[in-house]
């Protein structure tokens, strides 16, 4: 029996659907049988995230609509055999699919994968409502600026009225350099104030950004320090212990700068 | 290197901590809010307990959250009729 992960945010724009793509290739490629679940209908986008868009015929909205089998809806990864995108419907409105349709897919997807991981829409209307019916567990993403935090926050307290507990975090877009000038909030105050565990701490790299382009997880690409922060996550979510990268260190040459006065730039 | 020096002697007026700062107080708000139907039903638990003590006048009885600059308060204001008698 497989586990279903949501992953969420409130905030739109922090990260959810490169989280997803990284983590469920990261999981695939640790022999995981893994079905990622594009829950944000009618903004489809982890298709091109994987680089699978040209591949897609049938959606979410048709297999609980009944149009056509899950075994047909489900796009077989590229780079892996035991990695599976669920399409999110591009032309439906969100709430095309019911909580309870939602709970029902859940159900027959974890009977036949380790983990289903889905990413969920921005906002805390029925589209969310619907993305967490049947989630066992909740990843929340968050960036390090106060909108992000406070929306992250508002997301822990409607997970928990929806019965979905203990939600874990990844801090997503760490800027390194501007905790060290001290213009970003570090990992410490973040958790301080949403208390709950961290899974996850993503720098902010420019190899996300190339990755997205070609339609590649960076969580591949060995000499990525984001893609590194993937796959830690994986191995954390696979119930491993594993140190967190330290992203603070302060160097010699750092403090030297930080004493000129010429630190930060990169 | 002016900007640094500065620093230096204004001391801690970083951009954390002003985020951090807003962050606690727009949160102590955020999370002082309950959905209508749990204001609704605080409403009537409160109405069961008091009327053991004391006859009140339950339309006029007002339970919401009072917010000042940083901290939440409970207000309610609650319209006596009677108040009952030890053997009553």
């Amino acid at each position: 029996m497989g586990e279903a992960i949501v992953i969420t945010s409130g905030k739109g724009g922090v990260g959810k659907t490169t989280t997803t793509a990284n983590l469920g290739t990261g999981l695939a490629h640790n022999k995981h049988k893994i079905c990622l679940v594009d829950a944000d209908i009618g903004l489809r986008n982890l298709d091109v995230v994987l680089g699978l868009e040209n591949r897609i015929v049938y959606d979410l909205v048709d297999v609980v609509e009944g149009r056509c089998r899950l075994r047909q809806a489900l796009i077989k990864d590229k780079r892996y055999d035991s990695l599976f995108l669920l399409p999110a419907a591009q032309t439906k409105e969100k709430d095309a699919v019911s909580p309870e349709q939602m709970a029902e897919l859940m159900g027959t997807l974890k009977s036949e994968f380790d983990f289903i991981i889905v990413d969920c829409p921005a906002g805390i209307e029925q589209g969310f409502k619907n993305a967490i019916s049947g989630a066992d567990r909740a990843v929340i993403v968050t960036t390090p600026e106060v909108s992000a935090v406070r929306d992250a926050d508002r997301i822990i307290g409607l997970l928990e009225a929806a019965e979905v507990y203990d939600p874990q975090l990844i801090i997503n877009r760490l800027r390194p350099d501007m905790v060290r000038r001290g213009d970003m909030m570090d990992i410490q105050d973040i958790i301080d104030i949403l208390a709950i565990p961290l899974v996850g701490v993503v720098p902010d790299d420019e190899s996300i950004i190339v990755s997205s382009n070609r339609g590649e997880p960076v969580v591949l690409d060995q000499r990525s320090r984001p893609g590194q922060a993937y796959r830690n996550i994986v191995r954390r979510l696979e119930g491993l212990e594993v140190p967190f990268m330290d992203l603070e260190q302060k160097t010699v040459m750092h403090r030297l700068r930080t004493l000129f006065g010429i630190g930060g730039k990169r | 290197m002016l900007d640094f020096i500065m620093k230096l002697f204004r001391g801690s007026d970083n951009s954390k901590d002003q985020a951090k700062e807003r962050l606690r107080l727009v949160l102590v708000h955020d999370r002082a809010s309950l959905s209508p139907g749990l204001l609704e039903s605080l409403r009537g638990d409160l109405i069961e307990v008091l009327s053991k003590y004391m006859e009140i006048d339950e339309p006029g009885l007002e339970v919401d959250f009072d917010r000042s600059e940083d901290a939440v308060a409970l207000v309610a204001n609650i319209p006596v009729k009677r108040v009952k008698r030890e053997n009553d």
